[in-house]
């Protein structure tokens, strides 16, 4: 893994117009990066800004009502948000693709498999009718599909939700992008058919040697697919170290709340454990640290003022005050 | 399919006999019979009436001059008409049928010519000052009865601006080749607008919502992430799922059309089968009354025949096996 950035997100500020008044602060100033051949997972609840995060990199926020209203956004040392939607639309499929949480509506229902698959190359690659659909059956064999010249044919409403999602990868991967971004690919799929789908994006990852950006609710992908990893809470960043250390060290303690809701299979304890309360309304943040309210550590200095993104230890950052040198730190797990 | 559509076409016939008996009885129930309605000579003495009711059979019971008429349809004789001596049914029809199709389908393609891209524009700039224009025709549109629709374009496009001919199908019986068919265009032209203006205010509003909704969905946004141009995403991913409803809807407007051009024809006095039936229904002229009924039945059947092998080709998630 080299240290070149492949992405490079800076600043980057998301928001919602929901009437005259209110603004909702979807994503409130993230940074990230993203190494070449890396994979980076982003974890949070529901509501915690990570999808916007996806779809501001995509810039395909439904516009009004959503805006980008600051930060920079470079792939590959290009600023995304500096270009005209022209160009946008010239680099989306080709240089960034993106997969999808719900297999069983993104694709076109009244579209042949083969024709959507290879809509990108015809598109990016300018490729014949011929060629293309030489191109896509090689792609779907290399998804996994056995029959990939009858698939080609085939309709969405004939295959299921895993296959589906097959086809959804087999579409990211056709220009071969720099970048790949999965919006929770695996959230809507059977047990036993999330394992292969995340097999066959680790598998993808390495024959063409593509980043990723795993967007998850799900530490268990977090654990089997990212290198890095990215929680996020409320439109911030609360954490980010490699996956290695935030499983072992967790700091902040949303992080530790997060890990502590996992079912571990050497405890024999009756109920999980949980988070109190909900992620607060994004029009509606709290005072302070976001997640105070619902923290068993909160204390006053935590309302002063939102905490800074600190380094502790190696390539590792959190956002809480018990970190920032005077605090003790949370005895974790 | 096949099997699909020869099951749909036997289902036709117990429909269509239902239809009959229904309509027979209907016209039956109303007062009078052909020969009451006329202002008749007062020397014609009553038992020479009476003599001509007996010859046409109207004194029989209902359900035994139901059965004459049926018994000699279903060998293909429609008849002679009651009011119009001398002339078969089949030769009125005939001389009728084609001055509607024409009307109905330059009502139809107004309908799809105007609809249509006006929805997509709505729906591609929703709340601009074109949609808001739209919007507000299509209300006008379909709050507006027919015959007032009627009577307003012959008051402004014939009357006071003398564009276009307020009746008939010709001007004059001289005309021959091109001039011909521009003519017939030029009478074509109010009764069709006025036809077709409650179906195109529905299809642009229909397709517009549709088109919105499909904007909405997932798949535009693979469409999009694929990095489709706008025009792609528009007329190719979002126009072919939003007119699967609308062409299915066509199936069933052919017939509705038909139906629909019988108060038009009054109005402009456009010698059509509904001028004809109007005038039937007038004159008891049952045998008239009751082939029109049945042509108009059996295009609404298969209108919705139709309609339904529109869909499956439009939509592969339909299938009839």
């Amino acid at each position: 893994m080299s240290n070149e950035r492949i992405l490079d997100v800076k600043g980057l500020k998301t928001q919602f117009r929901i009437d005259k008044q209110k603004v909702a602060k979807a994503v409130d100033g993230i940074d990230f990066h993203i190494n070449k051949g890396e994979t980076l997972a982003i974890v949070g609840e529901s509501g915690s800004g990570k999808s916007i995060t996806a779809l501001s990199i995509m810039q395909l926020i439904p516009s009004p009502p959503g805006k980008i209203v600051e930060g920079s956004i470079e792939l590959d040392g290009v600023d995304l948000l500096g270009l005209s939607e022209k160009q946008m639309t010239a680099t989306r499929g080709n240089d960034v693709a993106m997969i999808f949480q719900e297999p069983m509506t993104s694709l076109n229902p009244v579209f042949t498999i083969g024709t959507q698959v290879s809509e990108p190359l015809r598109k990016h690659k300018k490729l014949g009718k011929k060629e293309a659909k030489k191109q896509t059956i090689e792609l779907l064999k290399l998804v996994g599909f056995p029959r990939a010249e009858d698939i080609f044919h085939e309709y969405p409403h004939q295959l299921s939700g895993g296959m589906r999602q097959r086809a959804m990868i087999a579409m990211a991967l056709s220009c071969a992008p720099k970048l790949i971004i999965a919006d929770e690919p695996t959230t809507a799929l059977d047990v036993t058919i999330q394992a292969q789908i995340l097999d066959l994006m680790l598998d993808m990852k390495k024959k063409t040697g593509s980043s990723i950006l795993m967007i998850t609710h799900d530490l268990g992908v977090v654990a089997e697919t990212a290198d890095r990893v990215a929680v996020m809470y409320a439109g911030q960043i609360v954490e980010t170290s490699t996956v290695k250390e935030l499983f072992v060290k967790p700091k902040h303690p949303y992080t530790v709340g997060l890990l502590n809701s996992m079912p571990k299979i050497d405890q024999d304890s009756e109920r999980l454990e949980s988070i109190p309360g909900m992620v607060p309304p994004a029009h509606n943040f709290p005072q302070g640290c976001r997640f105070a309210p619902r923290c068993k550590h909160a204390m006053d200095k935590c309302t002063e003022a939102v905490p800074d993104l600190i380094e502790d230890g190696l390539n590792h950052k959190v956002r809480c005050v018990l970190y920032d040198g005077s605090g003790k730190g949370v005895t974790h797990v | 399919m096949y099997k699909y559509i020869t099951r749909r076409v036997l289902q036709f016939i117990p429909m269509l006999f239902l239809v009959t008996i229904v309509v027979y009885g209907l016209a039956q129930a109303a007062p009078g019979d052909p020969l009451s309605g006329e202002i008749l000579d007062p020397d014609i003495p009553a038992e020479v009436l009476e003599e001509r009711r007996e010859a046409l059979g109207l004194n029989d019971p209902i359900p035994v001059q139901y059965w004459n008429w049926l018994s000699s349809v279903a060998v293909g004789d429609f008849g002679q008409s009651m009011h119009y001596t001398g002339r078969s049914v089949a030769d009125l029809v005939t001389s009728r049928i084609m001055n509607t199709l024409y009307l109905s389908l330059f009502a139809l393609g107004v309908t799809i010519l105007v609809a249509i891209p006006i929805g997509i524009y709505s729906s591609k700039k929703p709340y601009s000052l074109l949609d808001y224009s739209a919007t507000t025709f299509a209300f006008l549109g379909l709050a507006t009865p027919n015959f007032f629709a009627a009577l307003i374009a012959i008051y402004f496009f014939s009357f006071q601006l003398g564009w276009f001919p307020s009746q008939g199908t010709v001007s004059s019986v001289g005309l021959t080749g091109f001039e011909y068919f521009i003519d017939k265009i030029r009478h074509l032209i109010l009764p069709g607008f006025t036809l077709g203006l409650a179906s195109t205010a529905i299809y642009m509003r229909y397709l517009r919502t549709e088109m919105l909704e499909v904007m909405g969905s997932d798949f535009i946004r693979t469409a999009r992430a694929k990095g489709l141009g706008p025009s792609s995403v528009l007329y190719k991913h979002t126009l072919r799922n939003a007119l699967i409803p609308i062409i299915t809807l066509l199936g069933f407007e052919f017939g509705t059309l038909l139906s629909g051009a019988v108060i038009t024809e009054a109005v402009f006095n456009y010698p059509g089968l509904g001028t004809l039936f109007l005038n039937s229904i007038q004159n008891r002229d049952y045998p008239v009354i009751m082939a029109i009924n049945l042509i108009l039945a059996v295009t609404i059947l298969v209108g919705n025949l139709l309609a339904d092998i529109f869909y499956a080709i439009v939509d592969p998630r339909i299938r009839y096996d």
